[in-house]
């Protein structure tokens, strides 16, 4: 029975369909602004005419790659492709202008394909009881989640940390700009059409990031990123052997990632900072997380690949959609007459199987294109002329931000914010912190306005803040979060103060 | 060189021909339909389904792609300025094309839209866990009476078509139940399945994708939807209450009669297609025939009917 399904996912059919959509969502992910969402809608016709299984592998293996190829962006442009990879500017940038561009995106690669399978077989495996996850996290329980991943802004700005909490607060008041999502007022336009749709997370992501490269690029006279002379062995090896040695962070962020994809709310993005926090956070003392460390990379890359798998336990199981990307997929399959939900495993169980099956088999042939791909990224960004590769990327900005939908407005609004971060950039304000303020400040409001709600409601408030056992448990990480670097900066500080005095 | 400008101009002859030889008078090319919500949602799926039935009556591909922004403000504010050629069209929704418009100046009104079919709708119902203590809908009633504000429902947005019919349910009931916005239908599901609130206020379309994890206690139509014989009506339990969120699918208003007219028997066509319908009920839809000519008087008698409901809540000044 379920060798059947394993060989009919494997047809040549459908293993040139699963290698077509990896290398299709590879590029497509690593362009800024097309995201795997855009792919997976226009493509979705093309799937009427096949079989289901075979539609829904194309469809998972676009997925896959796609937020993959976000990470390409990210090391080589400091500009992550989806959201899901802004973790991995964060150490992919700086390996990359030191010259070690190559050898991230091979680690990036290993570390999305273990996180990828992580996610599949989990998916494959334990989709049914992992599907009570989704379910158990309320309200609350993203409130406190958010405002874990803003706690984050507190150990990436080191020594700067007033800098870091002014540029998460100032996201926060971007992401209430606009018809608010569940309260639906208009807040912060000023009377302006424009701003009714708010700051979308992509464009902004790209003006932030993207736009301050750019500048910084014609306004210098370095080369872009350090090129090493000479004839460099492929550094496929020394990337396997570190990924070999960082397994215990491999497994962990691949576990966040699958839990974390499996909350509806949450997603790859979330998911990648997670894994990020927690590896910096059991980091050995010699780890310089922020400049370049890989484990930095691997955390974000394996958590967000995970995600994929983990995001289809609740879309398959419950009907309801981790991600966008999923939703399409759940789109497609209706279409395809297969119904979702709680009865999807028993009723259209051999479709449900060779479509993880194909996830898998895509997942594995990311290894191969993908550092395929990967090189040949790098190669085409270090040695394209400057004068070339800013109009390139330039022109990319502003088409991917058009496109997300179609609006002339994001476009103002992503270089009005590119300027922006350029210039506060100089006084030490990174462009994360805004980031994580814009993607965390919704699930923030959404989780303390229902949650307040409901124990307003029920007559027990305190209890449903901090009673309730995950969020105390979310809480208690939080804290650890907070409070560590700052002992560990008193210590270092203190130690550094006597020996200063002898 | 030469040889691939040869191999183009042959596929564009091809295009074209095969374009020529399927397509209705009028049509030319692939049509875009933009959804001006996320995917996922009852929008997108309704689109969804009409796809391949577009492509083969019509010949031409229907290419759907996502506007979201202000709860399809931006997407509704930009269709004016949209080529009115007849192959761009955009999903509408009510009751959102109604009370967005009455809160604030958010881009367009809604006499501005050139809707030409509404072609389903999502009855309203309250659906709750197969393990809810409440059986019926006297159940829920009488613990909202005993515990007024005390029962919570989970639904889809504020001023929305799940929060109108809260509204207009506790009012006829004479309770007071608290309702917990939620990002979508999903996120309701989400929090009604994992018991964060005691209830949910959704569609039949719930009930038919949940299946048995669910019990919908009634359903906001005139008569029983085929897919769930055994839910009574509100009608039959008392409360005259019918209705949902009806969608529908607008052209920019620079299209010309005939275009419109085109569209209005297009959109009709596969509304009429029996295996669409099927289609569409087993989805937990209810189909919905307005047509062009018919538009303006289902419109009036909405925006009669949604104002004085969003009025009397506060929500609209």
């Amino acid at each position: 029975m379920e060798l059947s399904q394993f060989l009919s996912a494997l047809t040549p059919f459908n293993l040139a369909l699963a290698l077509f959509g990896v290398v299709a969502g590879t590029v497509v992910g690593s362009v800024p602004g097309l995201t795997a969402t855009m792919a997976l809608a226009v493509l979705v016709p093309i799937t009427f005419s096949m079989e289901p299984a075979s539609a829904l592998i194309l469809l998972g293996a676009i997925y896959t790659g796609a937020i993959y190829g976000g990470a390409y962006a990210a090391i080589l442009l400091n500009t992550p492709g989806t959201p899901s990879a802004i973790a991995t500017t964060f150490d992919g940038y700086p390996m990359a202008k030191r010259g070690d561009g190559d050898l991230a995106v091979a680690l990036a690669c290993f570390a999305s394909v273990f996180g990828g399978l992580v996610g599949a077989f989990a998916l494959l495996f334990l989709a049914p009881p992992l599907s009570k996850v989704a379910l158990a996290f309320g309200p609350v329980e993203y409130f406190w989640l958010s405002i874990f991943g803003l706690s984050l802004i507190a150990s990436l700005s080191s020594g700067n940390v007033i800098k870091g909490l002014a540029g998460g607060a100032f996201g926060m008041i971007l992401s209430t700009v606009g018809v608010a999502e569940i309260s639906a007022d208009i807040r912060l336009t000023f009377g302006s059409q424009m701003l009714i749709g708010g700051f979308g997370v992509v464009g902004a992501m790209i003006g932030l990031y993207c736009i301050p490269v750019l500048i910084d690029l014609v306004a210098t006279p370095d080369r872009h990123l350090k090129v090493e002379e000479g004839v460099r062995s492929v550094r496929i090896g020394e990337a396997f052997r570190l990924a070999l040695k960082s397994k215990f962070n491999l497994i962990r962020s691949s576990i966040i990632g699958t839990l974390v994809g499996i909350l509806p709310g949450a997603g790859g993005s979330v998911a990648g900072l997670v894994a990020y926090s927690e590896a910096r956070r059991t980091a050995k003392p010699d780890q310089k997380f922020g400049e370049g460390e890989p484990d930095g990379i691997m955390a974000t890359e394996s958590a967000n690949n995970a995600t994929v798998g983990g995001g289809f336990v609740p879309t398959l199981v419950l009907g309801i959609p981790g991600t966008p990307p999923d939703a399409i997929v759940l789109g497609a399959l209706l279409v395809q007459g297969v119904r979702t939900g709680p009865t999807m495993f028993s009723q259209s169980g051999s479709i449900v199987y060779t479509f993880i099956y194909g996830l898998i088999i895509a997942t594995l042939l990311m290894l191969p294109a993908g550092l395929l791909i990967g090189r040949y990224a790098y190669k085409s960004i270090v040695t394209i002329p400057k004068a070339l590769l800013v109009p390139t990327v330039g022109f990319m900005t502003i088409i991917g931000t058009f496109s997300i939908r179609n609006s002339v407005t994001d476009v103002l609004l992503m270089l009005c914010l590119g300027v922006f971060a350029w210039v506060v950039g100089k006084y030490g304000f990174s462009a994360s912190p805004i980031v994580l303020g814009l993607i965390l400040g919704p699930i923030a409001e959404q989780g303390f306005v229902q949650g307040w709600t409901i124990g307003a409601a029920t007559k027990n408030l305190f209890g449903m803040f901090f009673g309730r056992p995950i969020s105390q448990a979310i809480l208690v990480f939080t804290l650890i979060t907070l409070v560590l670097p700052l002992y560990m900066s008193r210590r270092k500080r203190l130690a550094e103060g006597l020996t200063g005095n002898e | 060189m030469l040889r691939r400008s040869i191999v183009k101009t042959a596929a564009a002859i091809l295009f074209t021909a095969h374009a020529g030889m399927a397509a209705s008078a009028d049509l030319s090319g692939p049509v875009s339909y933009v959804i001006p919500f996320g995917p996922g949602g009852e929008s997108d799926i309704s689109a969804r389904f009409q796809q391949p039935f577009f492509k083969e009556k019509f010949g031409q591909d229907l290419v759907i792609s996502y506007q979201p922004g202000g709860g399809g403000a931006v997407g509704w504010a930009s269709l004016n300025g949209l080529n009115g050629d007849g192959h761009t069209i955009m999903g509408v929704n009510l009751p959102h094309i109604i009370i967005k418009p009455a809160q604030k100046d958010v881009g367009f009104k809604t006499e501005d839209l050139n809707t030409f079919y509404m072609f389903h709708y999502t009855p309203d119902a309250i659906v709750v866990n197969a393990d809810s203590p409440y059986q019926t809908l006297a159940d829920l009633v009488e613990d909202a009476k005993a515990k007024p504000g005390e029962v919570t429902l989970s639904g889809s947005g504020k001023a929305s078509a799940n929060h109108l019919a809260q509204i207009k349910f506790d009012k006829l009931a004479g309770i007071t139940t608290t309702y917990v916005p939620f990002k979508g239908t999903g996120a309701a599901v989400a929090a009604l399945l994992g018991n964060q609130t005691k209830a949910e206020w959704g569609y039949t379309s719930v009930g038919a994708k949940q299946g048995d994890a669910v019990r919908m206690l009634a359903v906001a139509m005139d008569e029983r939807h085929p897919l769930f014989p055994d839910v009574p009506t509100f009608k039959e339990l008392g409360y005259d209450m019918t209705g949902g969120a009806y969608r529908g699918i607008a052209l920019p208003n620079t299209a010309s009669a005939e275009t419109t007219k085109l569209w209005s028997d297009m959109i009709g066509e596969i509304n009429n297609d029996p295996e669409f319908r099927k289609t569409m009920l087993d989805g937990g839809f209810a189909m919905l025939d307005v047509s062009a000519d018919q538009m303006d008087e289902f419109m009036a008698e909405r925006i009669e009917e949604y104002l004085t409901d969003a009025r009397a809540a506060g929500l609209i000044k």
